[in-house]
């Protein structure tokens, strides 16, 4: 079998005596999009954060495109095409939108940013990979309002425009449609879906509607461990996964 | 972000123009007086708007910025002593040993953010502090007389009142100049990314440390040449520029103007010194009355001067 895309192999990560990842395997091919989803604690920001390498696992592995990067910083995995999107927007709230884009795709051009004179909000290639990336989300209309003045459902967008500027190979969203509404999902899903051929997409989320429409394969985690992976239709029949997650919020998965 | 003339802009202009006029006030009425204490003012504005560069654009508080006024002025007063006249070996060496410092301490000092960056900072500058006391050879704690001032050759005389003021005066707006080129510069939209999200900055793909260290020495070396400015126009170097009060004055000064804008620091200099000025004239303490003053603009100016003027002209 062909190396996948991202591999994990026995992330280990403690917080004191909880053990917050404990021993996850997990691979996501090229243009799949693989969901966690577990309840409440599970340890879904835990891992993420380790993916992204803003938290160092104690043991285990990560592999991107084959490349063992378990020990570069955050700056070397998005430099290699992995993005995050944040669980609590973390927008440069004192930015424009189209600001927050056109600084991730410069953080990606090729050029280093010790320039001190030019004005970087006057260039051109900088300026339209913003508009592109802008206009992919749908933003295109809001690109010079202030990030602080976007609605929420707006910054959800704007957040996976800036994933989308870093040119990715993988991006990690870690729950894209916290707090949205119900069409404002219904369009984060719609767009997701339109990006699975471009990029794959590890994704965390709780909405398990939108979960079970997207994703390829699920993941679930209960207390840092993966009790079950597999195609949506085995993890809704998985016993142990009814039990453990879906069972205490059969109301959600009802109207799903 | 839009160039119009909004009050802050206009009160920055004012501000500059005034500076530009002064020496000619000062002719005008024969008060010599106010010429000494602008020259000291725009010196002490250029360290200001070099300290804004960390603190209001890169967000990283530093406590020890008078510690390259320190090694500025020092580099001027031991070169002088030694016999090297010339001003441009000794802003040269101000700067360049301005940068080092930076250099050290700042990839020292990143490694702690928050109240241990502020702690750590003022450490270092202490240490400055106490190694120029221990200086015996140069004065120790009684400081160091510079006897002649820096020899630019026939280019300009630093002796002369108004020409070493157009000097000062001169290295504030070109230094002003640059910080606002900076600011909107790739590197500069880098440096207001970290001081908004690190975390987020280093996810897209940006290296924070080495930006912030970078802006550190940038910093240090514009204070560095304030540093040399000031033993000029002081005629005197002495530990005390490095004292850990000194540094205090400088972030009053930057947040009394407004922290992050391009001319903050220099209205907040201006006033702080003449208020300094004035008050230290009606009374002995008038750091009593200085004090409740600051704390008044901090507490509901946010944003200092140019702040309220901000708001001003949004109604």
């Amino acid at each position: 079998m062909a190396e996948p895309l991202l591999r994990v192999d026995n992330l280990v990560r403690r917080f004191g005596g909880i053990i917050a990842t404990d021993h996850v395997c997990l691979d996501v091919a090229k243009g799949e999009i693989h969901a966690i989803i577990g309840p409440n604690g599970a340890g879904k920001t835990t891992l993420i954060s380790q993916l992204t390498g803003h938290l160092a696992p104690h043991a285990g592995r990560i592999f991107l495109g084959g490349r063992d990067i378990s020990h570069f910083p955050a700056y070397k995995r998005s430099a290699l095409g992995l993005a995050r999107s944040f669980q609590i927007t973390s927008l440069l709230t004192d930015f424009t939108a189209a600001d927050n884009v056109a600084l991730a795709a410069q953080a990606h051009d090729g050029k280093h940013s010790f320039r001190f004179f030019a004005n970087a909000r006057k260039e051109k290639g900088l300026r339209d990979a913003a508009r592109s990336a802008l206009e992919r989300v749908g933003l295109s209309h809001r690109a010079d309002v202030l990030v602080s003045k976007l609605s929420h459902g707006e910054q959800r967008e704007l957040e996976l425009a800036v994933a989308l500027a870093t040119k990715p190979q993988i991006m990690l969203l870690d729950e894209p449609m916290a707090g949205l509404g119900v069409t404002e999902s219904q369009r984060m899903v719609k767009l997701l879906a339109e990006l699975r051929n471009e990029v794959s997409i590890v994704l965390v989320e709780h909405d398990m509607e939108a979960v079970f429409a997207l994703a390829d394969r699920i993941s679930v985690l209960v207390y840092g461990r993966i009790i079950a992976s597999g195609k949506p239709d085995e993890i809704r029949q998985n016993e142990e996964v009814k039990r453990a997650y879906l069972g205490d919020q059969h109301v959600v998965v009802g109207h799903g | 972000m839009k160039s119009q003339l909004n009050v802050s802009s206009i009160v920055a202009i004012m501000v500059v123009a005034g500076l530009v006029l002064l020496p000619v006030y000062s002719n005008l009425t024969g008060n010599i007086f106010i010429l000494t204490l602008f020259t000291r003012i725009v010196i002490l504005a250029l360290a200001a708007v070099s300290l804004n560069l960390i603190m209001g654009y890169g967000g990283m508080m530093s406590f020890g910025h008078a510690a390259y006024l320190g090694i500025g002025g020092y580099a001027v007063g031991i070169l002088a002593q030694e016999g090297i006249g010339s001003g441009w070996a000794q802003f040269a060496v101000a700067i360049a040993v301005s940068a080092l410092y930076a250099l050290v301490i700042g990839a020292l000092s990143l490694r702690t953010r928050g109240v241990y960056f502020i702690m750590i900072t003022l450490a270092f500058a202490q240490m400055a502090y106490y190694v120029a006391s221990g200086l015996a050879r140069y004065g120790g704690d009684d400081g160091l007389t510079v006897y002649k001032r820096s020899d630019f050759g026939g280019l300009i005389n630093l002796g002369n009142r108004v020409q070493f003021y157009y000097l000062c005066l001169a290295c504030l707006l070109a230094v002003v100049v640059l910080v606002w080129r900076i600011v909107n510069s790739r590197f500069g939209l880098v440096l207001q990314g970290l001081r908004s999200n690190e975390q987020r900055m280093q996810a897209i793909g940006f290296p924070s440390k080495r930006y912030k260290l970078a802006c550190f020495v940038i910093a240090g070396m514009l204070c560095g040449l304030s540093g040399a400015l000031l033993a000029n126009n002081t005629d005197f170097v002495s530990p005390a520029v490095m004292y850990w009060t000194r540094s205090g004055d400088l972030m009053v000064m930057v947040i009394l103007g407004g922290m992050g804008t391009l001319m903050g620091p220099v209205v907040g200099s201006v006033v702080f010194l003449v208020l300094e000025e004035v008050l230290s004239q009606l009374t002995e303490y008038w750091a009593l009355i200085m004090g409740p003053l600051l704390l008044l603009i901090v507490l509901f100016g946010r944003g200092g001067i140019m702040g309220m003027l901000g708001r001003v002209n949004r109604g």
